[in-house]
């Protein structure tokens, strides 16, 4: 497979973003590998974490954005708490997931981002999760309707579900907050 | 002893039983509690995935109005509100440009004097094994524990500054101050798969599968937890994980609050332990009688 490096324009972009977002700094990482031999959802990846980040520096950012990796993090830490380098891994993942999204390049068949969407969703509503509405709207939306519905009787029985959401007093405030971040991220 | 109360969201719902043992638990050791009025979600992983800004402002916004309680201290039960709350904070500190903008977006300033602990820290640090070790009135005899600390309870370190991040010690010490025996395990801080419960539920089988697995090796009886997405991973996801690996596992998932709770007279019922879903009475009655 033949892969372009990109120019030195476009990786020190690529690498200014991540800064900006994470605070962290891609071109610290000496590909050692510690973050790939001890991430426990490396075995579900395209590539590994730490080949994703040689992808960064080298400014391959479609490649990097179309793979499954980014969405397959599970935000554990265990790389940001073992690297040498004292990278912050997880949260370089957390800012190519956000610009992936910023920039509507979300692989066909990844459900963590429609989860991460309508997550959002129930806060912005109510101001707090409501996990009823949660699974039933992301079941519908990830083609999978009546997954985890054996479960539902006896969640009923325990009382750990609620069909009602709870609400905070004033949900607008916290529509308010949320239209604020995205006014001044638009900027 | 008076600190703000932030259950998080999934303390008003799947984890119900976290909540009341915790409240239980804390009244009983002499420390009031007093829920933030009008608490918001803390935004969970989805927020910090979407949107940097976003995955500040709502831990913050939950800190300044603790503040505003005139309390110095919040408590999360929650480990990934805890963590969400403590990154914020954090980041805010560290940053001057962000703290602008989350005031911006909030309206209001961000003092940061509030001071976010996990309730494990409070009993093991603030209160002490001492203290607890005087007032326990019945001791889990020989109960066989896997401590389980998942990931966020300690990772990482920079931020949360609680405990060991390889190899905690916080729970196995309350586990053996109650009487119980805390086994060595590796898995402590392996991750259960956490919010993928839902969306990739396949990574929890496997992820959860393992720990599962590697507690009942090393002759555990039960796992001992500290947040409500590794109990619910471990727990509620437990029957689909045997039918899996085609193997019986049937390992009550109990909150460090819960046992304590025990250890301190009260009854199953009130500490929620008819509420998992792995049934854990039989084993708590034969460690209590």
């Amino acid at each position: 497979m033949k892969y372009a490096i990109a120019s030195e324009k476009v990786r020190r972009t690529f690498a200014k973003q991540i800064e900006k977002i994470s605070g962290e700094r891609i071109s610290l990482c000496y590909q050692c590998g510690k973050c790939s031999a001890g991430c426990p959802v490396a075995y579900a990846m395209d590539y590994l974490p730490s080949q994703i980040t040689r992808f960064a520096q080298l400014g391959m950012v479609e490649k990097l954005m179309q793979s499954s990796t980014i969405w397959i993090c599970a935000s554990c830490k265990t790389c940001s708490v073992r690297c040498p380098r004292g990278i912050e891994l997880a949260k370089i993942m957390d800012a190519f997931r956000i610009l992936a999204k910023r920039r509507g390049i979300v692989p066909k068949g990844q459900i963590a981002p429609l989860f991460d969407g309508i997550f959002l969703g129930s806060i912005e509503k109510y101001g707090r999760l409501h996990e009823m509405g949660l699974i039933s709207k992301l079941n519908i939306a990830s083609g999978r309707p009546f997954k985890d519905l054996s479960l539902l009787p006896i969640m009923l029985r325990k009382g750990k579900i609620r069909f009602v959401p709870e609400k905070v007093n004033s949900p607008r405030e916290v529509r308010n907050l949320i239209r604020k971040v995205e006014e001044l991220e638009s900027k | 002893m008076k600190v703000a109360y932030y259950p998080g969201c999934a303390l008003h719902a799947t984890a119900k039983e976290y909540d009341d043992s915790c409240q239980l638990v804390f009244k009983e050791l002499g420390v009031k509690l007093q829920e933030i009025p009008g608490w918001i979600c803390c935004g969970a992983t989805p927020a910090h995935l979407t949107s940097h800004l976003l995955g500040v402002a709502l831990p913050c916004k939950n800190l300044i109005l603790a503040d505003e309680m005139g309390l110095d201290t919040v408590i999360a039960p929650c480990a990934a509100c805890f963590n969400r709350l403590k990154v914020a904070d954090q980041e805010v500190k560290e940053d001057l440009e962000l703290k602008k903008d989350v005031e911006k977006v909030l309206g209001r300033p961000y003092s940061g004097r509030v001071e976010i602990k996990h309730p494990l820290e409070i009993i093991v640090q603030d209160i002490g094994l001492e203290k607890v070790r005087k007032m326990v009135r019945r001791e889990l005899e020989g109960l066989r524990v896997a401590s389980y600390y998942g990931c966020l309870l300690v990772r990482p370190p920079e931020a949360v500054g609680f405990d060991d991040p390889e190899d905690p010690q916080s729970l196995d010490n309350l586990v053996t101050t109650l009487g119980g025996e805390a086994l060595p395990w590796a898995f402590k801080t392996e991750c259960c798969g956490a919010s993928f419960s839902l969306s990739e539920t396949d990574i929890v089988f496997q992820l959860s599968g393992e720990i599962l697995n590697e507690a009942l090796e090393a002759g555990a009886e039960c796992i001992v937890v500290a947040c409500p997405l590794c109990q619910s991973n471990l727990d509620l996801r437990q029957k689909a994980i045997e039918k899996r690996y085609r193997k019986r596992i049937n390992l009550p998932v109990l909150y460090f609050s819960q046992l304590l709770g025990l250890a301190l007279g009260m009854n199953m019922r009130e500490l929620g332990l008819l509420k998992h879903m792995v049934d854990p009475t039989k084993l708590l009655e034969k460690t209590l009688a």
